[in-house]
């Protein structure tokens, strides 16, 4: 089977230039509190939903913003809910982090690894009422360490549960280097719970959509559970105004705010010796210079897509003229 | 010097002082930043995003001679740990015949007021000192928190302490500003910084604090609710109501003898708390205080509901001035 790549370009797309608005309206403060967005993971998301069928379920993180816009959520709604207004998709009570959606059997949490044991509980529910039917879980590889997300997999794979699990791998965790605190390998950990895996390259939107088919098709055939596990990057770091990021973008800023009592951290007698201190310095800058490196346009998924479908240029403006429109006056019906 | 920093220095001292103090949790690299640098990732361990495994842990660490603080990011995230706090940090000690306590400080911010809704702006230390075994502190100043942080360092027993987000300038900027000018939220100027001692001292725990002496009425808050009230007391006082304040500083212990002396004195209770309504600490004040036979009138301002996250519900929902002034109001009718 081959994806059609221009209507999966179009669901990344979509999600992008949405979620490139609310990132405005965040800066100017018309949007509260943290902002997680799904910059990066964009072709993880296109790739595994395009296989998702009327009545199939979704369990979401913190990143909820891109699988909804693809499920095909009214745009508007979820505009309204981050603005905090009552015609916001949960009347504005949940806000970006906790979306829900029973209409679509959507529902997310801002809990790390809360999409594993929910993803089951929706796939046990369509396991007994709408056979064939599966459930989506998305989580990052931060989540992987979490007690309630590997109980989960024991439980989906023990009761072949028809769940797709989604590991979102951008190996940062927050800011902590995902290697440095998580033992093994990741994919054979998997394995060890009987369950099937494919790794991916989650930039690349068609290697993705290759392992969806396969795994959905496995779990509807009532198999149970499957894994993929996808790289990916985070454009705009953990959240807005990531602590990492804010070191190489705003560079003199940070030095004016943190080198006096850093300064004295590394000077002042007491504590590590001087070596274990220049490693602890050495260790912070690696991350900085780890994060910043995710945020570069080499590691954009869109633009890997887009790349691919430049030899049809007219069409290629086209669509991404249709989809700017498309969510320009989806922004005008919510602020006139 | 801000909260943030005096909690952080409070705890530089104890760890140049006391080598089995270390700090583990996620992102304690980026968070503590100055005393990762200072005392090495040996002692500041960031961790897997594994709540039940490093609060786990650091019981048994704790209990095998370490004396850890546990960073738990928010205290939203403390019912991922429920079991290693509830079951067995708390339970140990008095399992053991009283033979093998459990010295243990879990450090957490919480609170509300800056629009990240429900899930990470809870108070909970309600929840936590209903526990027996559990000591709860929240400290509504830079000076009580660096002293309250010495004291629970120095506690045998497990601490939960809660710095709430709009006191910590960092967790605030994390969370709710994360870098933008665009946003402002009703910070307590005086929570979140002010006069500190050149040398820590440990400030005991279960010892309230008299903000404001007061004939009318007292109200016992605590953290940022200790704001809310001397803004409130300021206006009573144009009024010609003269409102008393404590700050409890800690939830278990609590310091009865100065709740019951000041309540006793005024014949009126106003308890503000942004933890929830119902069985919790608003309640446990009321029940204390009538268990002594003191007659009072009694009101309190506490969260009812889910905390949502639009910022104009939010407010409504949060213990703020006006709620409190129709509260001392409707006392004294």
């Amino acid at each position: 089977m081959i994806p059609d790549l221009w209507k999966l370009y179009r669901q990344m797309l979509k999600s992008r230039i949405f979620e490139e608005k609310v990132i405005e309206l965040w800066e100017k403060g018309s949007i509260f509190g943290e902002m997680h967005t799904g910059l990066g993971e964009e072709a993880i998301v296109a790739g595994t939903i395009d296989h998702l069928q009327e009545g199939d379920a979704m369990a979401l993180d913190h990143r909820g913003t891109p699988p909804l816009v693809m499920r095909g959520v009214d745009m508007s709604v979820l505009l309204h809910e981050f603005l905090g207004n009552n015609e916001g998709i949960c009347r504005g009570y949940g806000g970006h982090m906790h979306l829900f959606s029973r209409e679509y059997i959507t529902a997310s949490s801002g809990i790390v690894g809360a999409s594993g044991p929910l993803g089951s509980g929706f796939a046990l529910a369509l396991q007994h009422l709408h056979p064939g039917k599966l459930a989506f879980a998305f989580f990052g590889e931060g989540a992987l360490n979490q007690g309630m997300l590997l109980e989960s997999f024991n439980l989906a794979s023990a009761w072949k549960l028809p769940v797709l699990f989604v590991c979102k791998d951008n190996s940062l965790a927050i800011t902590t280097d995902s290697i440095s605190v998580t033992g093994g390998d990741i994919p054979d950990r998997i394995k060890g719970f009987g369950i099937p895996v494919f790794e991916v390259d989650g930039l690349d939107v068609e290697d993705v959509w290759q392992a969806g088919f396969e795994s959905v098709k496995y779990i509807r055939e009532g198999n149970g559970p499957y894994f993929i596990h996808a790289r990916c990057v985070h454009l705009e770091g953990h959240f807005l105004g990531d602590p990492l990021l804010s070191i190489t973008r705003d560079t003199i800023g940070q030095v004016k705010q943190r080198s006096g009592p850093l300064l004295k951290s590394v000077m002042a007698g007491k504590g590590a010796s001087f070596s274990e201190k220049l490693k602890g310095m050495k260790t912070i800058s690696v991350l900085a210079a780890k994060a910043a490196k995710q945020s570069r346009k080499s590691n954009d998924p869109l633009e890997v897509t887009r790349k691919n479908l430049s030899g049809e240029v007219s069409r290629l403006l086209k669509l991404e003229a249709e989809v700017r429109t498309e969510i320009q006056d989806k922004i005008n019906e919510v602020l006139p | 010097m801000t909260f943030f920093e005096a909690i952080e220095d409070a705890l530089r001292q104890a760890m140049e002082k006391d080598p089995r103090i270390i700090i583990l949790g996620e992102d304690v690299h980026t968070i503590h930043l100055n005393l990762f640098i200072k005392f090495g990732d040996k002692r500041i361990r960031s961790t897997p995003i594994s709540e039940s495994a490093f609060v786990g842990a650091a019981v048994g660490a704790a209990m095998a001679g370490l004396r850890p603080v546990a960073d738990i990011m928010i205290a939203d995230f403390i019912p991922v740990a429920m079991d290693a706090i509830v079951n067995h940090a708390a339970k140990n000690k008095a399992f053991s015949g009283g033979k093998w306590n459990v010295p243990l400080v879990i450090r957490t911010a919480c609170g509300g007021g800056y629009g990240d809704a429900g899930q990470h702006e809870q108070s909970l230390w309600g929840w936590m000192a209903h526990i027996p075994g559990i000591c709860a502190v929240v400290p509504s100043n830079p000076a009580d928190a660096g002293g309250l942080i010495l004291s629970a360092l120095e506690c045998e027993d497990p601490v939960i302490f809660f710095e709430h987000k709009l006191l910590s300038e960092p967790w605030l900027g994390y969370m709710g500003t994360g870098g933008r000018d665009s946003v402002k939220f009703d910070v307590p100027i005086d929570g979140a910084s002010g006069k500190v001692p050149n040398e820590w001292e440990p400030i005991p725990l279960g010892k309230a604090c008299v903000k404001r002496k007061g004939t009318d009425m007292t109200m016992i808050s605590l953290g940022v609710g200790v704001h809310r009230c001397l803004e409130a007391a300021a206006a009573l006082e144009n009024e010609g109501i003269h409102a008393g304040i404590i700050d409890l500083r800690s939830v278990s212990p609590l310091d009865k003898d100065t709740i019951l002396k000041e309540v006793a004195a005024s014949g009126n209770m106003l308890v503000v708390d942004e933890d929830y309504k119902h069985y919790g600490l608003s309640g446990e004040l009321a029940a204390i205080v009538l268990e002594e036979g003191i007659s009072f009138k009694y009101e309190r301002v506490c969260t009812t509901q889910t905390i949502p996250y639009s910022r104009k519900r939010e407010d409504e929902i949060l213990p703020n001035t006006e709620r409190i002034l129709t509260a001392a109001k409707k006392i004294l009718q």
